[in-house]
Order: structure tokens, then C-alpha cells, then sequence
């Protein structure tokens, strides 16, 4: 049992690009359309929710709402990025495409090619996130040097949120599925994790909660050093994305051997 | 190269508490084609994953160009070569693209990939299609286009899962003849079928199985002759168990299979004799194929 987990594990350090580069074969021949579908509905709450609200909420923490909004909007659209990739691509490529049987003759392993689809839908994440951004940066919302910061942070959450979304996409009998993960799962934790307005407003139980949220912890990354302020306790948050990219990649390797290679 | 490619002993395996390869065991030996025959849902595709390591046993041992599998299923699977029975080219790329990104999950370098297509091209008759997709090919071309995908790491065996199920007889002839082509060139075959003459014209030897067990194995013709061993005449048109009193006489031995009756004997004109009376019927006389042997064996015929 122990020794046939072990045996899917990714082979070695860099058989996953494989994967990866195949899935950019793919993305080249729609490059366009998929770069104005992962930034068109970002940008439209944005500047639609942004701007109505700005007039009535004033500021927040000390920065404009519409601001306070672009920051969480990169956070958030790096999570949307890599779950959508993952539970919709990636998920037609493991059923109903069959690539990953065809893969599974060669010299990758099941690791390899979860790998190789979370490092692509992080990089999916990476540019939806950097782009936004990018806008804020432009607008004004944000100080351009800050980018550094935080397109390493956008691939981290993208990781992450990869990840998790492959423990759904394994277990998963089929689309359908999904929207229960997007509901119940996702959407709440844009409201719980300070994209929208700021934690201190929910109550205190509840903001005990959102310690769990990787989003949380990307906002908490994204936020302040987008407005140039001092981030705390980097290493911790910094930590708890990793970890969040680390774990389920187990349990979703795991879950993947059983489905496909039983 | 070892001299045994492939070894099974005593495998089994179930699903959901239901046996659907029962204690099996066969060897092929490097340089020949062996063929696993058998009806819908016989386990043969199970057989073949269990090869590859892709589906552990529940018992037995299999051991594949030398490496223990599924443990280092890895290894073997270097010189493994696979077309599985459903296609699953990615179809919005191009024939090259196909080959280039398979070749990259064998750890090819771009410019190896890129030495080997025109050779992997002529050898699958597609040089005209390079630059087509996938999707666009008809079904015997994207057969083919699955076997030069297989060959891409130039494998000492190959893994065939029902190659031609699905085309036309000529897509098929095309592909038998690359496959003796292989042969040829000293490749191994497992190959899994359920056409009795794509196993005739194929196989070195081959195993006949159903609903996971071995029924039989040999050498084609040697499984014919022992098994028949005489002519076999096809009647249809009349109430096949009337005709079969009729003939009793005259023959070795009568199958009733659906509308037809198989009658098996070494005196055909005395058959052709008895049912000369007869005018409705349709007769066929023909040397005797596995197919015969199939239905002697389980008493039904091999639905293609
Ligand atoms: N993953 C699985 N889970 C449950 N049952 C399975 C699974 N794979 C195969 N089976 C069952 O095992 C039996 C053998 O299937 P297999 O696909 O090996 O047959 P086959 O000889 O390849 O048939 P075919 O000619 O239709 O391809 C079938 O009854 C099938 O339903
Ligand atoms: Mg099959």
C-alpha cells in the first residue's frame, strides 16, 4: 500500500514542466480570450462595485475604498484563476480527455502531472493577479515597486488554492459538483477574508474563523505592501500558504491513485 | 534484452468484490506477438493495465522487461510503447504537436523529438498531415497516429488494446501491416483483440480467454486443429435444430449458435448430400477459424 503511494510520487525534480508546457501549447492557441476572461470579471467588480461604493463608504483603513477593493481583487482573482483552471481544465483533462491516462504510460508519474497542473494553474493565478495589479498600480492605488513583493505572494496563493481545488476535482463525480466547492466554500471565504471590507467588521467568533483562510493570510501579504506600508508577521502568513499548497497535494495525489489507478 | 517480456503468474483480480481476471498467468517472449482474445468485458484491458502498472493485482506476480510492476512500473515502462483501446490524442493540437509533447513525457530534449518525427510520420503513413489536428483525422489515420505515438521512445515492446476495433478493413489491413512491420524490425506485441482474424493473422501465439480466465492457448493453427481439426459447414435459413437431426450422421459435431448452425465435418459432401432436398437454406463451407474455436470452447460466438 505504502510502497505503491510512493511509486506515484513525482519521479524527480523537473518532469512536471512536461505538463506544464503542454498546458501552454493548449492556453497559446486562445491566448487572447482566456487573458480577457480572467481579467474582464475582476476589473468589472472593480470598477462597478468600486467606484458605486467609494462615494458612499469614504475611506478604509485609511485608503480609498476603491483602493482597499484592488488590493483584495488581486488576492482574490489569484484564487478564482487557479481553482477555475483546476476544477474545470484540469478536470476535463483527467475525465473526459484522458490525458492523464495517456501521460500515465510514460515516464511521469501521477505526482508529476499534479504537479505539473497546479505550477499551471499558479501561473494562470500569476497573470490575473499581476495584472490587476498592474491597473491599481496605474491608477494610482497602489506603489509601483510593490509589484516585486507581490507577484511571488499571487503565485503562492495561486498554488495554494490549486491545491485545495484538487482535492475537490478528485473527488468529484462531476461538474455539478463544483458549484457546491464555489458556494459553500469559496465565496464565503471572499466575505470572511477582508477582500470586500475589513475583518475588524465581522464578530469576534467569527474572526477566529478566518485565522483558517488562506485568503486570509494572502490579503494580510497583499494589502500593505501594495499601499507601502510595513507587512507583519510575513513568515507566518508566508508559512500557512505553503503549507495550504503542501498538504492537499498529498491527500489529493492520494485520492487521484485511487480514482485512476485502481 | 531479457528473453521473456512479459510474465504473469497467478494474477487476480477483483472489482467491487467481483473476480474479472481469475488466477491468470501467461508469458510472452521478447521478438513475438502474442494476442490476449476475448469477448466484451472478458479482462483484457484489465490484463493490459496490470501490465503497465497502471492497476495493481489483488494477488500474483507480473514482472515486464525484467522490472518487478507495479513496484518499478516506472523502469519497464521506458521501453514500453502503449495505444490504448480508446483514443485519447489531444485533439485540438496538431499531429506534431501530439508527437512533440508526448516525446517531452519520456524526458526527450525538443530537438530528439523533432529528429524523430519524419521517420515516426512516414512509418504511420500521415507525412501529409503534420499540421492537421487531431481532431480532423479520420479514425484509421488517428489509429495510426496513437501507434506513432507510441513508438515515439523507441520501445522494444509495444501494448496494443483492441488496435483496429472501430475501422473500416482497409484502415485495418493498413494497420496490420505496420504492425508485421514491427515484427520485423524484432519489436514484442501484446496485443488485445476481439477479431478472430486480425488474432489469426497476427499472433505467434495467443490465449483465449473469457470472463477473466484462460480458455485456451497455442499457436493459432495449432489451437484450430486441435479443437476442429475438420471442415465446418454454415447453414442458415431453416430451424437449425430440425436440420440438426438430419445431419447427425454426418458429422463430428454441430453447434446451434443464433440463426445458424455450425456444422463441423470431414465428410462435407455428405452434409452437402443430406441437405440437398432442402432449398431454402444458405450453405457455407469454409476451413475452420478461432472463431470455431471460441464457440467450441463456450458454447457462443465472439460478437464483433
Ligand atoms: N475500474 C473499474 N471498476 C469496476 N469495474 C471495472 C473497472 N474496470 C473494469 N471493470 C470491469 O471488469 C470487467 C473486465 O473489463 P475489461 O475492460 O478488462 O474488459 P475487456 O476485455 O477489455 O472488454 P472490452 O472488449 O469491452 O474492452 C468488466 O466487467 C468491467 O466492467
Ligand atoms: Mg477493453
Amino acid at each position: 500500500m505504502w510502497e505503491s503511494y510512493v511509486a506515484v510520487l513525482p519521479a524527480n525534480w523537473l518532469n512536471w514542466t512536461a505538463v506544464w508546457r503542454r498546458n501552454y501549447i493548449a492556453w497559446k492557441k486562445a491566448a487572447l480570450v482566456s487573458i480577457l476572461g480572467s481579467l474582464g470579471d475582476p476589473m468589472i467588480y472593480l470598477f462597478g462595485l468600486g467606484t458605486g461604493l467609494s462615494v458612499m463608504v469614504g475611506r478604509v483603513e485609511g485608503m480609498s475604498y476603491i483602493a482597499f477593493l484592488a488590493t483584495g481583487m488581486v488576492a482574490t482573482s489569484a484564487m478564482t484563476a487557479s481553482t477555475f483552471e483546476t476544477i474545470y481544465a484540469a478536470f476535463a483533462r483527467m475525465r473526459d480527455q484522458r490525458s492523464w491516462q495517456a501521460i500515465l504510460y510514460t515516464q511521469l508519474t501521477l505526482g508529476d502531472i499534479v504537479i505539473g497542473e497546479l505550477v499551471w494553474a499558479a501561473t494562470k493565478a500569476l497573470l490575473a493577479g499581476t495584472a490587476i495589479a498592474t491597473v491599481a498600480a496605474i491608477l494610482g492605488y497602489a506603489v509601483w515597486s510593490s509589484i516585486l513583493y507581490v507577484v511571488p505572494v499571487i503565485a503562492l496563493t495561486g498554488i495554494a488554492f490549486a491545491s485545495l481545488a484538487m482535492i475537490v476535482a478528485a473527488i468529484a463525480p462531476n461538474y455539478e459538483y463544483f458549484i457546491f466547492y464555489q458556494t459553500l466554500i469559496l465565496t464565503p471565504m471572499l466575505f470572511l477574508s477582508g477582500a470586500v471590507f475589513p475583518v475588524t467588521q465581522l464578530p469576534a467568533n467569527v474572526q477566529q474563523v478566518v485565522a483558517f483562510l488562506p485568503l486570509a493570510h494572502s490579503i494580510d501579504l497583499v494589502r500593505p505592501a501594495m499601499f507601502g506600508r510595513p507587512v507583519a508577521d510575513v513568515m507566518f502568513h508566508l508559512g500557512v500558504l505553503v503549507l495550504f499548497g503542501v498538504m492537499p497535494f498529498f491527500i489529493s495525489t492520494a485520492l487521484l491513485r485511487r480514482r485512476l489507478m485502481s | 534484452m531479457t528473453a521473456t517480456a512479459i510474465s504473469l503468474v497467478d494474477v487476480t483480480k477483483a472489482y467491487n468484490g467481483r473476480t474479472v481476471v481469475d488466477r491468470f498467468s501467461f508469458f510472452v517472449k521478447a521478438g513475438e506477438c502474442f494476442g490476449l482474445l476475448g469477448p466484451n468485458g472478458a479482462g483484457k484491458s484489465t490484463i493490459t493495465r496490470m501490465v503497465l502498472g497502471m492497476t495493481p493485482p489483488d494477488v500474483g506476480k507480473i514482472t515486464v522487461l525484467g522490472a518487478p510492476v507495479p513496484a518499478q512500473a516506472r523502469l519497464a515502462r521506458a521501453g514500453i510503447g502503449v495505444v490504448p483501446q480508446f483514443d485519447d490524442l489531444d485533439q485540438e493540437f496538431t499531429v506534431r504537436e501530439n508527437l512533440l509533447v508526448f516525446g517531452r513525457y519520456f524526458n526527450m530534449s525538443t530537438r530528439q523529438i523533432e529528429a524523430v518525427i519524419p521517420s515516426l510520420l512516414e512509418f504511420a503513413r500521415l507525412e501529409g498531415k503534420a499540421d492537421a489536428r487531431a481532431a480532423e483525422l479520420s479514425g484509421g489515420m488517428r489509429r495510426r497516429l496513437m501507434l506513432a505515438r507510441a513508438l515515439i521512445n523507441d520501445p522494444q515492446l509495444l501494448i496494443l488494446d483492441e488496435p483496429t476495433t472501430g475501422l473500416d478493413p482497409h484502415a485495418r489491413h493498413l494497420i496490420w501491416e505496420r504492425l508485421r512491420s514491427l515484427l520485423g524490425r524484432g519489436k514484442t506485441i501484446l496485443l488485445t483483440t476481439h477479431f478472430m482474424e486480425e488474432a489469426e493473422r497476427l499472433c505467434d501465439r495467443l490465449c483465449v480467454l473469457e470472463e477473466g480466465r484462460k480458455i485456451a492457448e497455442g499457436r493459432p493453427q495449432a489451437l484450430i486443429d486441435e479443437q476442429i481439426g475438420c471442415q465446418v459447414i454454415e447453414v442458415s435459413g431453416g430451424n437449425p435444430y430440425e436440420l440438426q437431426a438430419l445431419m447427425n450422421g454426418c458429422a463430428q459435431r454441430i453447434e446451434v449458435s443464433g440463426e445458424t448452425l455450425f456444422c463441423y465435418s470431414s465428410t462435407p459432401d455428405q452434409v452437402r448430400l443430406q441437405l440437398r432436398e432442402l432449398s431454402d437454406l444458405r450453405l457455407l463451407q469454409r476451413p475452420p477459424n478461432l472463431e470455431d474455436v471460441f464457440l467450441r470452447l463456450t458454447g457462443r460466438e465472439m460478437k464483433d
